[in-house]
């Protein structure tokens, strides 16, 4: 048998994985289950960053191969792949802050531990963080943010939540360089996470996951 | 005899910035106490770095972002567009919190400047984020995956041409331009040429004329601060900065996700392309503290931090080079003024591998107490003040803290005050406070 495609993407082997799913699909194997094997490969990524035995430039290699397994795989589906979701978090960098690094981190984490997560990039109004709660019914809100002036827009974007009548339906984490207690107290979020684990820890035990 | 400066140990030339800076030339104080002022200062932070002596009192540093243009009321839109209000902002916060040491205007860079050669590697205030809103960085593949080769080879032509070429909208043009070399006869001299007789390269370079004019006003409006803060009894912490090998191609080259795919797809080239930049950021940093008779450089540290590499990575990554641009400071005299940015903890232990009292680390979020016991008799350290606490904590807060930091690092000197991230709109009374319990619990006895 060929070797395991979980263990060789979950090692970051680029090359050999992407071997294995050449053979695979030149096998005539159905792509869902390689993409099933992709999908615990990046679970297994998850866990390890989780635990400390991967960094940033793990996960962001990871991903690349992901990419590049899905973009061999794609083209051979009939139909898309229905995963099981534990729960929908809407999630995105605050207005006046265009930092990503963090937000990918967390939005990555998130999405390996079975979220749907509607990342809305950076620099987002709070009008649109409105906008994406209502019309996704997510009961969990990440709102992320670099520098100091994030602090402010935190608290614009979780009052405007609340102004739209929206406050009691979701609960809000916040999270990135400067955050602490003192400023979730100040921004008046529900949470506050020092890094992505943190992140997942809360949003599992807001969705009745963990 | 005075001996010469290539016959100096590093101690010597070292000693030799320091005496420069201790009595800066072309200074002429505002008045005898700002001259005893300035002395006591600089000897203070001296003291402090050396390692030798025990100061007389711990050192206290502010440094801002945009946080002199908020404490005046002004927007950082304001002073990157209007150059004359920068120099009476900055004084203005410097002169009524009385820290230490300045470090000089050059936050607020020309708005004009960067509008005329269409910077793309930041947005700025007005352009691309709100007008009281601090400028921010666009990360992306500046440099290609494949052009690893250039950089290591050719990373002057690199970074004169083909950098520019990418973030500068205006100086797309240079991109056509050949380099130079194999101009040797009189055969064939004209043909490198031929490409700046061409409409667009004739205007990027009108474009950088312009870009010239404008860096030029900029600096008539601004230049006389560096002389003015000494008069009045402020000396520099910072003679101009550098950066670690790995940040320059991490945060401006490659971008996070570019190198840390190269760390997996291209580690040799990598780390062929950082050791050919050690000597030029060696360069940059010796240059400054010689040009500007100041031996601090100041050194922002991004992509080392906790939790962005592992131990294993940064060993082989990011420290290496790092740690040669530092001792290659430290050989000519110059003291690395080191800004760890993030959290720091997990590389006390890699770190402490540097000479005694030749540099100073300040940390943002690292534990104060195990930088302390972890560099003690190595370096100098600071730093820590947090963001949240000069934000939205309170005056008395701020004063605890202050006295917990004092207690924890200050015994025995090697430590100096200061925030641990550049700061923007604070409540400045706070600023005050650090400032006033430093002088007041932090004297030496």
């Amino acid at each position: 048998m060929a070797k395991d495609l979980v263990s060789t993407l979950a090692d970051l082997k680029e090359q050999e994985a992407l071997k294995i799913v050449e053979g695979r699909l030149s096998a005539g194997e159905e792509p869902l289950k390689i993409l099933e094997d992709a999908r615990k490969a990046m679970e297994l990524v998850g866990k390890r960053f989780a635990s400390s035995e991967y960094f940033m430039p793990d996960l962001v290699y990871s991903g690349e191969i992901l990419k590049a397994v899905t973009d061999m795989v794609k083209p051979r589906m009939s139909k898309e792949a229905e995963i099981k979701r534990v729960g929908k978090v809407v999630f995105g960098t605050v207005a006046g802050d265009i930092h990503d690094i963090g937000k990918d981190i967390v939005v990555f984490m998130l999405d390996v531990n079975g979220f749907e997560v509607y990342d809305l990039g950076v620099d987002v109004p709070a009008q649109k963080f409105v906008e994406k709660i209502k019309e996704s019914g997510a009961p969990i809100v990440g709102l992320s943010g670099f520098l100091a002036l994030a602090f402010d827009s935190m608290k614009q974007t979780i009052e405007a939540i609340q102004a739209a009548g929206l406050r009691d339906n979701v609960k809000v984490m916040i999270g990135g360089g400067q955050i602490s207690e003192e400023i979730r107290k100040y921004t008046g979020a529900d949470a506050y996470g020092l890094d992505a684990m943190a992140g997942v820890s809360l949003a599992k035990k807001w969705a009745g996951a963990g | 005899m005075e001996k010469k400066w290539e016959d100096m140990t590093s101690d010597e030339k070292q000693e030799a910035l320091f005496q420069g800076w201790l009595s800066p030339q072309g200074v002429e104080f505002a008045s005898p106490e700002a001259e005893k002022l300035y002395k006591e200062r600089a000897t203070r932070i001296k003291d402090a770095i050396q390692l030798k002596k025990l100061p007389d009192r711990v050192p206290v540093f502010l440094i801002p972002s945009f946080a002199p243009a908020y404490y005046s009321g002004l927007t950082p839109h304001d002073v990157m567009y209007n150059y004359d209000k920068i120099a009476p902002a900055w004084k203005k916060f410097y002169t009524d919190f009385q820290p230490d040491a300045h470090g000089g205007p050059f936050v607020p860079s020309p708005g004009k400047f960067v509008e005329i050669l269409d910077f793309k590697l930041y947005q700025w205030p007005g352009h691309g984020v709100p007008p009281e809103t601090t400028y921010q960085c666009i990360e992306g593949e500046y440099m290609k995956a494949d052009e690893y080769d250039i950089l290591i080879h050719n990373a002057l032509y690199f970074l004169y041409y083909i950098w520019p070429s990418r973030v500068f909208g205006a100086l797309e043009p240079l991109q056509t331009l050949p380099p130079l070399a194999g101009l040797t006869e009189m055969y064939g001299v004209s043909l490198p040429f031929i490409p700046y007789g061409l409409p667009p390269v004739k205007a990027a370079y009108k474009a950088l004329l312009e870009a010239g004019d404008e860096a030029l006003k900029w600096i008539g409006a601004v230049g006389a601060f560096l002389h003015e803060m000494p008069a009045l009894g402020f000396p520099a912490y910072q003679a101009g900065a550098t950066k670690a090998p790995f940040d320059v191609i991490g945060d401006t080259l490659r971008g996070t996700r570019g190198i840390m795919l190269d760390m997996y797809r291209q580690p040799d080239k990598l780390i062929q392309a950082m050791e050919a930049l050690t000597p030029m950021f060696i360069q940059l940093g010796v240059g400054a503290a010689k040009q500007n008779g100041c031996p601090l450089i100041f050194m922002p540290l991004h992509k080392g931090a906790d939790g962005f590499l592992s131990d294993e990575q940064f060993k082989k990554f990011y420290w290496p080079t790092l740690r040669k641009v530092i001792m290659g400071l430290v050989d000519e005299g110059v003291v690395p003024f080191i800004w760890a940015e993030g959290g720091y903890n997990s590389r006390l232990e890699v770190i402490r591998d540097l000479p005694k009292g030749k540099t100073a680390w300040l940390f943002d979020q690292t534990d104060m107490a195990k930088a302390k016991k972890a560099l003690d008799g190595i370096a100098c350290v600071g730093g820590n003040m947090p963001m949240d606490l000069l934000t939205v904590g309170t005056p008395e807060d701020s004063k605890a803290y202050a006295k917990k930091l004092i207690d924890t690092c200050g015994k025995g000197g090697g430590y100096i005050m200061a925030n641990g991230a550049f700061f923007d709109e604070v409540k400045f009374e706070n600023l005050k406070v650090i400032v006033d319990t430093v002088k007041e619990y932090g004297v030496y006895k």
